[in-house]
């Protein structure tokens, strides 16, 4: 996790509701993971039907739209392009070349071949060991989803212009968080 | 010859003003107020109130990058990085890109710079709070570097000045470490701030909690009205500029008031690079611009000059204006132009979470949290160290972010980040630095920016006061968020940052009250050149621990009816 995902934690974790100035105050030391712009980085098909596949199963389409009604999979690619150091894409793109292989030695298949319940099984492993290929797909898929327009407004509560501050409410029986 | 003269006449004001941001709008709206045609020089573009902020309306999701910052802007926006949030995709417009516009770290600084119309005004933290006393008495009972030539009863006129203008919400607290001031209707603290307050004061008597005291409008007077300024809509998206002019920046509230007298010139991209200097007449006669993008040199004439570019800006052009008579430097005879560098040192605290009050939240984004004042070797508290420090903080319940941290996915995961998550609160303090002459700014003899104007060196760092009182700032945050009942309480002391981070350098051209000792007098006069006026961060004796924009606001008040005055009675 670098400074800048820190802060937005702490943010997030403050309910996002206080000035950057004051979050700089309070700001941790973490390492900062920041390097020369990448080359041209794109998912070929199959990779893109994996990113997608991963996606909806951290973030399934419920009563709530889902990480593909969100066009995560989408926004993942444009994170790695834009935001990522070369060797942080080939942590990722590493990381679906072994999701697929360790499905082939326990499924003889692949992920997308694999029924839903060895799917489920693969990416359980994937969460136990929090290496950086999976800590990237999920803080992704989550970022990607819950700042998007379905994420924002159906699964989260959206307010562009609060109009006033109320300090102590009530909340209310399965009441969203507020989105920002 | 005749062309000359006109084209001389043409450029000659009653008063310049170099700098757009928050003192400068201020020195432009009074000068022009009482009376005098005044040109405001500006070395970035323009940025217009309202139509200029380009993402002020953007939903989350029109950001293509979410807000995250891309390696190409990481690059370029290097010392912005630093902060670990100027360089966001949503605000990043109104930073400055460092790669074009370098400086020479011999020792690291964390310098964060916006080159626009309305500088840094649009990007501030707008907590506002003024200067006690004991600030203006602490340098000469200590011995530390020279005493201030002024005292808090000659500022506090001008502090209630700038408030009503400026429009400052905050609670009347009663306390002599942190004096009130004109105060519209302070922002309500929320639930769990409430009762950490009530906690802490309870078990540290000294130790108060109380709302920021921020420059937000919360109850609109007629005059700022009249300006075009709203209330406060508490979308917490200040700093890609407000277009409810809703706080307090050059666009919202003093350039329109400098407009409004018809007295005021505004040119942006204009980069001062230096002072005019009459021998003759032993006083400044104007300044030298070069056009930022057409490189094209102007000179512009007038009988005083403000200069309130931003500290460390306003010091290299004192530092770049010789003459005869200032060889080393404009008012340098004292040899303490560019020395002095301090700011707030900060990133030290604590965080935690608050058990209990599951049922209860809160509404709207407060772009505000809560002040712990100064407590510190103040009474009969004594230290191992000099000065104190205050924190600010806040409460809020968890976001969807937490789920970076949880294991799970899928629906059930989903939904529960759907749901508020559980209290969080933390504090982080904002520590006094000590001026120290070794901490400095010099021009570099041989390298130059794109414009031909000498580099700016630095070469400043941390000392051994700032050091101890993190050991409090830590301990203390710590201990008052356990006394508290906060559970899984993290003190923390991040040493990597460096001065600058705070975003509030000052004292590179200090107040004092002689030519050999300073760099101004007690009316922000330059020594030697006494109808230049230096009113930001600069002129700074020592540093407080409080935010410094609201005394930058009263010193310019001051300043610049102290001109004014001296004018009509043909002193200057």
């Amino acid at each position: 996790m670098n400074r800048r995902d820190a802060l937005a934690r702490v943010a997030l974790l403050m309910g996002g509701t206080l000035s950057a100035p004051t979050l700089m105050a309070m700001s941790d030391n973490f390492e900062n993971s920041l390097a020369p712009a990448a080359g041209v980085f794109a998912f070929d098909v199959a990779q893109m039907k994996l990113v997608a596949e991963m996606a909806e199963m951290i973030i399934p389409r419920t009563k709530t739209p889902g990480a593909k009604d969100a066009k995560v999979p989408a926004f993942i690619q444009l994170m790695l392009k834009d935001c990522y150091k070369p060797d942080a894409q080939k942590a990722f793109m590493d990381g679906l070349t072994k999701l697929n292989e360790d499905s082939k030695v326990a499924y003889k298949k692949t992920f997308l071949l694999a029924t839903p319940a060895q799917r489920t099984e693969l990416l359980t492993i994937l969460d136990k060991e929090k290496g950086q290929f999976w800590r990237m797909m999920k803080e992704l898929t989550l970022l990607g989803y819950f700042t998007s327009e379905p994420g924002a407004t159906k699964a989260l509560a959206y307010v562009a212009v609060p109009g006033r501050y109320e300090g102590t409410t009530k909340l209310k029986p399965g009441q969203k968080a507020w989105a920002m | 010859m005749n062309l000359n003269l006109k084209a001389t006449e043409a450029n000659t004001y009653d008063a310049i003003v170099v700098g757009s941001g928050i003192s400068g709008g201020w020195a432009a709206k009074e000068l022009t107020e009482k009376g005098l045609k005044t040109i405001m020089i500006e070395r970035g573009r323009d940025v217009k109130h309202i139509t200029g902020y380009e993402t002020a309306n953007k939903n989350p999701w029109e950001l293509p990058h979410r807000g995250r910052v891309t390696t190409q802007a990481a690059e370029e926006y290097y010392l912005g990085m630093r902060t670990g949030y100027t360089a966001n995709e949503e605000h990043r417009y109104l930073f400055e890109n460092d790669k074009l516009n370098p400086i020479i770290e011999k020792r690291p600084i964390d310098w964060i710079r916006a080159y626009h119309v309305g500088g840094r005004s649009l990007l501030w933290g707008r907590q506002s709070y003024r200067w006690n006393e004991e600030d203006f008495l602490a340098n000469g009972k200590e011995g530390v570097a020279i005493d201030w030539p002024i005292r808090y009863s000659d500022l506090a006129p001008w502090y209630s000045y700038v408030e009503k203008f400026a429009g400052i919400s905050g609670s009347k607290d009663g306390l002599d470490v942190l004096p009130d001031g004109e105060f519209q209707p302070p922002m309500e603290l929320n639930c769990v701030e409430k009762e950490v307050k009530a906690r802490v004061e309870k078990k540290f008597g000294a130790r108060k909690i109380t709302i920021g005291r921020v420059a937000h409008l919360t109850k609109p007077a007629d005059w700022q009205t009249e300006l075009g300024r709203a209330a406060c809509q508490y979308r917490n998206m200040c700093m890609r500029g407000c277009p409810y002019g809703a706080y307090f920046s050059t666009q919202s509230a003093t350039l329109p008031a400098a407009v409004k007298t018809g007295n005021l010139t505004l040119r942006p991209d204009s980069i001062v690079t230096e002072v005019l200097y009459d021998e003759t007449k032993g006083r400044a006669k104007g300044v030298r611009v070069i056009d930022q993008n057409t490189m094209e040199v102007r000179e512009y004439y007038a009988k005083i000059i403000f200069l309130n570019a931003s500290a460390f800006a306003s010091t290299s052009i004192l530092m770049n204006s010789k003459s005869a008579r200032h060889p080393n430097g404009l008012g340098n005879e004292s040899d303490m132009l560019g020395r002095n560098i301090m700011d707030h040192h900060l990133a030290v605290g604590a965080n935690g979470t608050f058990e209990g009050m599951d049922d209860m939240y809160y509404y709207g984004r407060r772009a505000n949290g809560v002040y712990i004042p100064r407590y510190r070797n103040w009474g009969n508290d004594k230290r191992d160290y000099l000065r104190g420090f205050g924190y600010q903080g806040g409460a809020g319940r968890g976001g969807w972010g937490r789920g970076n941290g949880m294991e799970g996915f899928g629906a059930a995961f989903k939904d529960s980040l759907s749901a508020p998550g559980a209290w969080n609160m933390g504090i982080g303090g904002f520590g006094e630095v000590l001026p120290d002459p070794n901490n400095r700014m010099t021009l570099s003899p041989d390298q130059k920016d794109k414009w031909g104007i000498p580099l700016i060196v630095f070469d400043a760092a941390y000392g051994e006061n700032e050091r101890k009182m993190r050991i409090d700032m830590m301990n203390d945050a710590a201990e008052m968020l356990e006394a508290a009942g906060l559970k899984n309480v993290r003190p923390y002391n991040d040493t990597t940052k460096h001065l600058g981070i705070g975003i509030h350098e000052m004292g590179t051209a200090r107040m004092g009250k002689e030519a050999k000792t300073s760099v101004l007098n007690a009316n922000n006069q330059v020594w030697g050149a006494e109808n230049v006026f230096v009113t930001d961060g600069a002129c700074m004796t020592s540093a407080s621990c409080v935010n410094p924009s609201l005394t930058y606001m009263a010193l310019t008040a001051r300043a610049a009816d102290f001109a004014v005055n001296e004018l009509k009675k043909g002193n200057l």
